[in-house]
């Protein structure tokens, strides 16, 4: 397990101090320790995605990732995105194309989203499901949730935020 | 035509902000002081007699609260089903998989239970160990349970009309066997339990990822020891369930029985490998059809042997099997028939209910063969079909009143959607077409403990509350019930606040099983809205001066039918009402049933066996990869007749899920178990479909008005999910003339078939 150290960590532009080993996980971190259990442990082994966070703009699994390693990054979680009374336009749209069923997976599917959309605001639906393919789904069948990925690309593009 | 508001429109589920944002509440996202994280220490070997089991040394490391084995619990049984209670929450005497849990520890720390895990010494005396059912029935075979001789523990044999004399009559009579391997639920959710015991009252509260709080309830008293009133069971929000959160495990018995030890709340969360291993599965089964039919493709008898591979424990075993039986009996018309079939017990992981349950290995066998009959002589499949294509209103060999049917328009429809004219035997080598039926009930008629309550109250401010048992799963049956709520008080969305699925607070309910929840909960909701109307409206019609039966409510008004202008506002209504000195609140309750006689047994006993059935056809188009044996399925169409939809986006979502599951038992996925140790207990290795494979999916809805359902609603969960495996198989014999058997077909399989093919051509 190691010795604990306290680390600082940016997270939704807060920074949390939070006692950790070298073996803990991001994801650990984000919802034992910040009790931010929006991200989901779905494997623990990188394999279903639902715990997909953005860390200094990059869609990470935060169970493959060692909480020291994000020191000193701009940690975004599924916390991060609504703001002034409203959703973001990818969580906007995931509600109200229903590409939320048991809504576990949603979380890292909206995260895997927005920093896709953030670098490619014009997908096509292969692009689509090239950076979704990491994200499981057992409810949805996924049509929904691309047709919400190409909802919420088309109100970015329209100026949402 | 039925004028509706809410009914009948797309709502997203009423939680999804709430999912969107990461705010919804999972078991393992609830926290409490003082909390305790539990672990199981689980059989290396498949089966032996537990000899001795050595704790101090778990016991003695910092941080650890407690070990127990299942010495220490009392020796009681549980099971979902009353008749095949066979399990402990930790092994007596003997362990019966690998995997099986032998002793649970607590500990401050989840790290700290795993290191007390690893401490725990287990003696073994090691059996002989079956694997396979076929072998388990075999004389002299190892014995999983020893009350239970050739490991048989469910079993039924059903004739109706005289088979052999109908084979006597039939023009062609054709055996086929077949084999549907072990698919996993894989909910995302992994199983998990959190528990709090108040000494004070006596009381145990239980969180955990279940689909039916009720039936939990009464296994954890019975096993507990402790009175059912002083067992709460909350559900949480659920991460997905398919069939697979409906038993009690081990994790949920050792949470209550640890908080009550220890006085501090215990929470146990499984890994991935537990969900794969130590939860349910869908049955592996053999499955032998032989079918009688006439020259012009009606089927005139049909005679079904089945051996389930039911693993290491029982979970639903005699439902499973009568299932399987029951349901071959639609959606086509078969007047003679018999069907034995068997449950045996295995050293594997334990089988149970999955979408479908028990049914979607019954249907790729008889779907298959269908294809195959047709093929053999001459005539096509899809008019084969819709020529045995049960009625609505026929009389039923076993006794099922079906009152509404679409299933041959659904063959059609598919048809139609698939291109099956233009392109069944005519697409190019490695393309090809397919399609199967299948029909499912709407919840279950005729066992105890199936009613559902529901208790609406209506605030002064016209807020209304609801009350209901119903366990939501993802599935959104809280906003299918609101929506009935809302429209039959004529309030909207946003008027309606639901709590559901807490036993210490809501009315009992059957839980979320057998695609019965719209149905039943929606229609005790829907009675208790009855009820408020009765309360509130014959005031206003005084007020109005009109008759009751002329008013009607909507958008938070109540009027005079045909004259708008003759009416108040809800709120209006409901300050009069309290005005003149009638109580508050108003609170209706409601209760539904369904109509039957009840309760019977179809173990012995025909009757009818749901409220309503559902029919549906699914065609798939597949692309097969001549060089690499990968199949791309391009497009399924499925055709449902599931009634008047209540929510037409939610029915889609279920469609399209169900297929995208059925899509995975064709053709990737498989528990794959050698010498009873799993092979490929994660998601990596499991791998169900992606994003990747996802096909365009055409839904026609087969619109029928169902006589018992809310607001004409049949089922829309599980029954898709039935046949999409032979519908694809099926295409993948029209595209490369190739028959498979075997389930899932993988590239392997494909490519063996293709030279084997071959090899016959030269």
């Amino acid at each position: 397990m190691g010795k604990k150290s306290v680390l600082e960590l940016k997270i939704n532009g807060d920074t949390y101090e939070i006692a950790c080993t070298p073996n803990t996980t991001l994801l650990e971190a984000l919802r034992e320790k910040a009790l931010l259990t929006g991200t989901k442990r779905g494997c623990d082994a990188g394999a279903c995605g639902a715990c997909t966070v953005i860390v200094d703009g990059e869609a990470v699994l935060a169970c493959l990732t060692l909480a020291v390693e994000a020191e000193g990054c701009d940690i975004r979680t599924i916390e991060g995105l609504a703001g002034n009374g409203k959703l973001s336009p990818v969580q906007e749209a995931f509600v109200e194309q229903g590409a939320i069923q048991c809504g576990f997976c949603s979380p890292g599917f909206i995260m895997s989203a927005t920093a896709m959309l953030a670098e490619h605001p014009n997908p096509d639906r292969e692009e689509i499901q090239r950076h979704l393919a990491g994200n499981l789904c057992r409810c949805t069948g996924y049509a929904k949730i691309v047709a919400a990925v190409e909802d919420a690309a088309a109100r970015i593009r329209g100026g949402a935020r | 035509m039925k004028v509706l508001n809410i009914v009948g429109r797309r709502f997203p589920v009423h939680d999804a902000a709430a999912k969107a944002m990461g705010q919804a509440r999972y078991t393992d996202d609830l926290e409490l002081p003082g909390m305790l994280h539990g672990r199981f220490v689980r059989s290396t070997i498949a089966h032996g007699r537990i000899l001795r089991v050595d704790a101090s040394r778990a016991l003695a490391l910092p941080g650890v609260k407690g070990v127990i084995t299942g010495r220490d619990i009392p020796d009681r049984v549980y099971g979902i089903v009353p008749k095949g209670k066979d399990e402990h929450a930790l092994a007596r005497d003997k362990v019966r998989y690998i995997g099986d849990a032998v002793a649970a520890v607590a500990a401050v720390d989840v790290e700290t239970a795993e290191a007390a895990v690893r401490l725990v010494r287990v003696e073994y005396e090691e059996l002989p160990a079956v694997f396979d059912p076929l072998d388990a029935i075999k004389e002299g075979a190892p014995i999983v349970h020893d009350t239970v001789p050739n490991n048989t523990s469910a079993s039924i044999r059903k004739e109706w009309g005289d088979v052999e004399m109908a084979f006597g009559q039939s023009d062609y009579v054709f055996e086929d066997s077949f084999y549907s391997q072990a698919v996993n639920h894989a909910p995302l959710e992994p199983h998990a339990a959190l528990a709090q015991y108040d000494p004070q009252s006596g009381e145990m509260t239980i969180w955990s990822a279940t689909q039916i709080p009720y039936f939990l309830k009464r296994n954890l008293a019975t096993t507990l020891l402790m009175p059912e009133n002083k067992i709460r069971v909350i559900k949480p929000k659920v991460g997905g369930g398919f069939g697979g959160k409906i038993d009690m495990f081990s994790k949920d018995f050792c949470a209550c029985w640890f908080a009550k030890e220890l006085l501090r709340p215990v929470k146990f969360l499984y890994e991935r490998e537990e969900v794969f291993q130590n939860t349910r599965q869908r049955h592996p089964m053999y499955i032998t059809v032989k079918t009688g039919v006439a020259k012009d493709g009606r089927i005139l008898a049909q005679r079904i042997k089945a051996h389930a591979d039911g693993g290491a424990y029982n979970s639903t075993a005699p439902l499973m099997i009568t299932l399987s039986c029951f349901f071959i009996m639609i959606p086509y018309r078969i007047e003679n028939l018999l069907y034995e079939g068997y449950h045996v017990y295995t050293n594997k992981p334990t089988g149970g209910a999955m979408r479908g349950h028990g049914i979607p290995q019954a249907r790729f066998a008889i779907e298959r063969q269908i294809d195959l009959i047709a093929g053999r002589i001459g005539i096509d499949a899809a008019q084969m079909r819709v020529r045995n294509a049960i009625q609505p209103g026929e009389p039923h060999p076993a006794g099922f009143i079906i009152n509404t049917c679409g299933f041959a328009d659904s063959v059609k429809e598919a048809a139609k959607a698939i291109g099956w004219a233009e392109k069944r035997g005519k697409l190019p080598f490695g393309r090809g077409v397919g399609l199967a039926g299948a029909s499912f009930p709407s919840g279950v008629a005729n066992m105890a403990h199936l009613a559902s309550g529901a208790v609406v109250q209506l605030s002064r401010e016209g807020r209304v509350n609801v009350l209901s048992g119903a366990a939501d799963i993802g599935q959104g049956a809280e906003t299918v019930i609101c929506q009935i709520v809302a429209e039959r008080l004529g309030v909207s969305m946003e008027d309606v606040r639901i709590t559901a699925a807490d036993t210490g607070t809501c009315p009992l309910d059957a839980g979320t099983f057998g695609s019965g929840v719209t149905v039943r909960a929606g229609n005790a909701a829907l009675l208790a809205a009855n009820d408020v109307r009765q309360q509130l409206f014959p005031f206003v019609a005084e007020r109005l001066g009109a008759n009751v039966e002329d008013l009607v409510a909507a958008d938070r008004r109540i009027w005079v039918e045909g004259s708008p202008e003759r009416g108040m506002s809800l709120s209006d209504a409901l300050q009069a009402y309290q005005y003149a000195d009638n109580p508050l609140p108003i609170v209706g309750r409601g209760a539904w049933i369904p109509p039957t006689e009840q309760p019977t047994s179809l173990l012995t006993k025909n009757g009818n066996f749901s409220p309503s059935y559902s029919f549906m056809t699914q065609a798939a188009e597949v692309e097969v990869d001549i060089e690499t044996g990968k199949v791309k399925v391009l497009k399924m169409a499925t055709a449902h007749d599931c009634g008047q939809p209540i929510n037409p986006m939610l029915v889609e979502g279920q469609l399209e899920g169900s297929i995208v599951g059925g899509m995975g038992q064709a053709l990737y996925e498989d528990s794959t178990c050698i010498d009873g140790q799993q092979y490929n207990p994660s998601f990596l290795d499991y791998g169900f479909p992606t994003v990747m494979e996802m096909p365009a999916i055409e839904a026609v809805h087969i619109e029928t008005d169902d006589p018992l359902g809310p607001f004409g609603a049949k089922e829309a969960g599980e029954g898709t999910q039935l046949a999409p495996a032979p519908a694809i198989v099926n295409a993948i014999a029209d595209a490369i003339g190739v028959e498979f058997h075997r389930l899932p077909v993988t590239p392997d399989m494909i490519l063996e078939g293709l030279r084997k093919k071959q090899g016959v051509c030269v």
